[in-house]
């Protein structure tokens, strides 16, 4: 076969794009492997060294906060229940309510859309004082409840589910009511089914952002219990070598490094889905 | 009462088309009706009232003795064959013949029962485990029609369900379809423009124009005694040959002939109809036809040519005639072997 020169010039464009991806957090990992130390005297590491198993323990099992009550897995866990939850909720409310947009032809269906999609233009961190208020007076703080509820609603997902469905023709519908489905049904049956593929992609996109939620967690968690990932990270905050105190790096990057496993495993697992939407053009 | 009454039936559309006009039909059981006309002409918007899938803007319809105006589409028992079959791109074969058996509550045994009679009825017995995308026009047309059959309808519609297939395949479904009817014998209504689809299929045929039925009747009534232009020009291929002339006293004289003794008592400006198989040669005809083209069939010839001013005056001849561009033919009609029509109404005289 032969090799022509722009596949050549693609490659090496390929292969800087995978490197930009990859090098952090081969470095991140690398660096975490080593002495706390020797990072900040030496800087960050290419090659493994030889403290893998000593700073990973400390980070899982240390325990964290002003009562010292909170682990590493705690704090996974709980952004990951969060996360879940947040996508869930997300994904089944924007779908239903899209869903509603394109198949009742009532009057207010535009305005209420637009209004829905107004609602970017306000999110959590504008209106966090209020919906501390609600959530508080609902007796909702330290809880998941609290955590999630606020933040199940989707403009971006209801977006795209409703451009998704308007896709879809009259036929299918008409076709589907004559075989004696109803309203429900036709979204089980096929609504869901056809829109697997952007399911599973908006419900990667809503656990990477409820994963990474840090504001709204800080303010509603007062117990250390419901700490998450991203609020977790100052635990790791200094240790005391040879009299002074140092900031503990290396740790930190193993901390990093393990944050990123729920995530990596939610798309791993949706990747099947993903890749199967992608071969069959089926609509 | 009949199986299937429409009752002055109305649709305007919420944008003020006026797409069906106080339509009134019957339609008995196990009939195969035929809806035809120009694309347009609200021959769908009928179907889907029937149907369910547009509301009624007045009128009654009546199906097996039931006033259905406000049944749920999915409470009539009907099934309906879409133009692009409307498929269920993520059920496999079998699924899409049994979704309509699930809704109803039947057993699994009765649905599987069901789905494999229908499948080895329309030949689709093969492929009841792939998906509608991995099927040919053909059979995907087949699953259309399970779907409808499995069911057992009171009441099947078809709207254009041929007209995504290519011409040999077409003609073959349409046999199909027809023995398929006639094997279930489900009553049916077909939508199509199609008039060779039309009069080859129906058992009654209802000629639409502009959202009034123009003529109903049986293919062979409507073709032979065509009651307007519209219908007479629509129905038969080639298209009827339309000649202004004028009728006086009995007389009709067109251009450059004359009929006399006609059956008719109206006077003034008409227009008259010849088929083309209806014309044949003779000497000293009525008719001098200047030829200027010829379609060679086969089994016969479509001549066309010039009468005096009048252009593409089309006669069919037999096919074993040479006939060559330049030529004149000499033509008379064949005995009362033409069609009279008022030229301002467009309503037959004769
Ligand atoms: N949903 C609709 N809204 C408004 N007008 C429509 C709609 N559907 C069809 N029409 C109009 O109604 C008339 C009849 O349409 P249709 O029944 O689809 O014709 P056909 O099936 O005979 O081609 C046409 O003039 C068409 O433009
Ligand atoms: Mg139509």
């Amino acid at each position: 076969m032969k090799i022509k020169p722009l596949q050549i010039v693609a490659h090496i464009i390929l292969i800087i794009g995978v490197l930009l991806m990859v090098l952090p957090i081969w470095i991140s990992f690398a660096s975490s492997t080593h002495e706390n130390v020797s990072i900040l005297t030496e800087g960050m590491r290419f090659t493994l060294g030889d403290q893998f198993s000593r700073n990973y323990n400390e980070v899982l099992n240390e325990k964290g906060g002003w009562s010292e009550e909170v682990t590493a897995a705690k704090m996974f866990i709980n952004s990951f229940i969060m996360a879940l939850g947040i996508a869930t909720l997300k994904v089944a409310i924007s779908a239903m309510s899209a869903y509603a947009l394109v198949y009742y032809r009532f009057k207010l269906a535009v305005p209420i859309f637009w209004l829905i999609f107004i609602t970017l233009l306000v999110p959590l961190e504008v209106r966090i004082f209020p919906s501390y208020k609600i959530v508080s007076d609902l007796g909702l703080t330290n809880s998941y409840t609290g955590l999630i509820l606020p933040l199940v609603a989707s403009a971006t997902a209801t977006f795209f589910f409703r451009q998704f469905y308007k896709t879809i023709p009259d036929e299918l519908l008409e076709s589907a009511k004559l075989d004696g489905a109803n309203a429900w049904s036709f979204f089980i049956d096929f609504l869901v089914p056809l829109s697997k593929t952007m399911i599973a992609a908006m419900f990667i996109f809503m656990f990477v952002y409820g994963y990474s939620q840090y504001l709204w967690p800080l303010i509603m968690t007062t117990a250390e219990e419901y700490w998450t990932v991203v609020m977790g990270m100052k635990i790791i905050y200094t240790e005391s070598y040879e009299g002074v105190a140092l900031p503990r790096t290396a740790e930190r990057f193993a901390y990093i490094i393990l944050s990123m496993i729920p995530p990596v495993l939610v798309v791993v697992f949706l990747q099947k889905w993903f890749i199967k939407g992608l071969i069959q053009t089926e609509k | 009462m009949s199986f299937l009454d429409l009752k002055n039936v109305t649709k305007i559309y919420p944008n003020g088309t006026k797409a069906v006009h106080e339509t009134s039909l019957s339609i008995s059981e196990g009939e195969f009706m035929v809806f035809v006309g120009p694309s347009g002409c609200g021959k769908s918007t009928l179907l889907r009232m029937v149907a369910g899938l547009e509301d009624i803007t007045e009128g009654d319809i009546n199906l097996d003795g039931q006033l259905i105006n406000e049944v749920d589409p999915s409470e009539r028992d009907v099934a309906m064959v879409f133009q692009n079959y409307a498929l269920y791109p993520h059920m496999n074969v079998y699924n899409n013949l049994a979704y309509g058996l699930k809704n109803r509550g039947i057993d699994k045994e009765t649905i599987e029962q069901k789905v494999n009679d229908a499948a080895k009825l329309l030949q689709i017995s093969d492929f009841l485990q792939r998906k509608p995308s991995m099927l040919s026009g053909g059979q995907r047309q087949r699953v259309a029609m399970g779907r409808a059959i499995v069911r057992n309808p009171k009441i099947f519609l078809f709207d254009e369900p041929l007209s995504n297939l290519d011409a040999k395949l077409r003609i073959q479904m349409r046999l199909e379809i027809k023995k398929l009817q006639q094997k279930v014998g489900v009553t049916s209504i077909f939508v199509t423009h199609d008039q060779v689809e039309a009069m080859t299929l129906a058992d009654r045929l209802a000629v639409i124009n502009n959202g009034i039925i123009e003529q109903l009747g049986t293919p062979i009534e409507i073709y032979n005694n065509p009651e307007s232009l519209f219908v007479a020009g629509f129905i038969g291929s080639p298209q009827m040959n339309f000649l202004d002339a004028n009728l006086n006293n009995k007389t009709l004289s067109a251009e450059n002939f004359e009929i006399k003794n006609i059956d008719s008592d109206y006077n003034g400006e008409v227009t008259l109809g010849i088929r083309p198989e209806h014309l044949i040669e003779s000497e000293n005809g009525l008719i001098n036809l200047k030829v200027e083209l010829v379609e060679q069939l086969g089994s016969d010839n479509l001549v066309y040519g010039q009468i005096k001013n009048i252009k593409d005056f089309c006669y069919r001849s037999p096919g074993n005639q040479i006939i060559k561009k330049g030529d004149t033919l000499s033509l008379n009609i064949e005995e009362n072997k033409y069609y009279i029509f008022d030229k301002s109404t467009g309503k037959r005289v004769n």
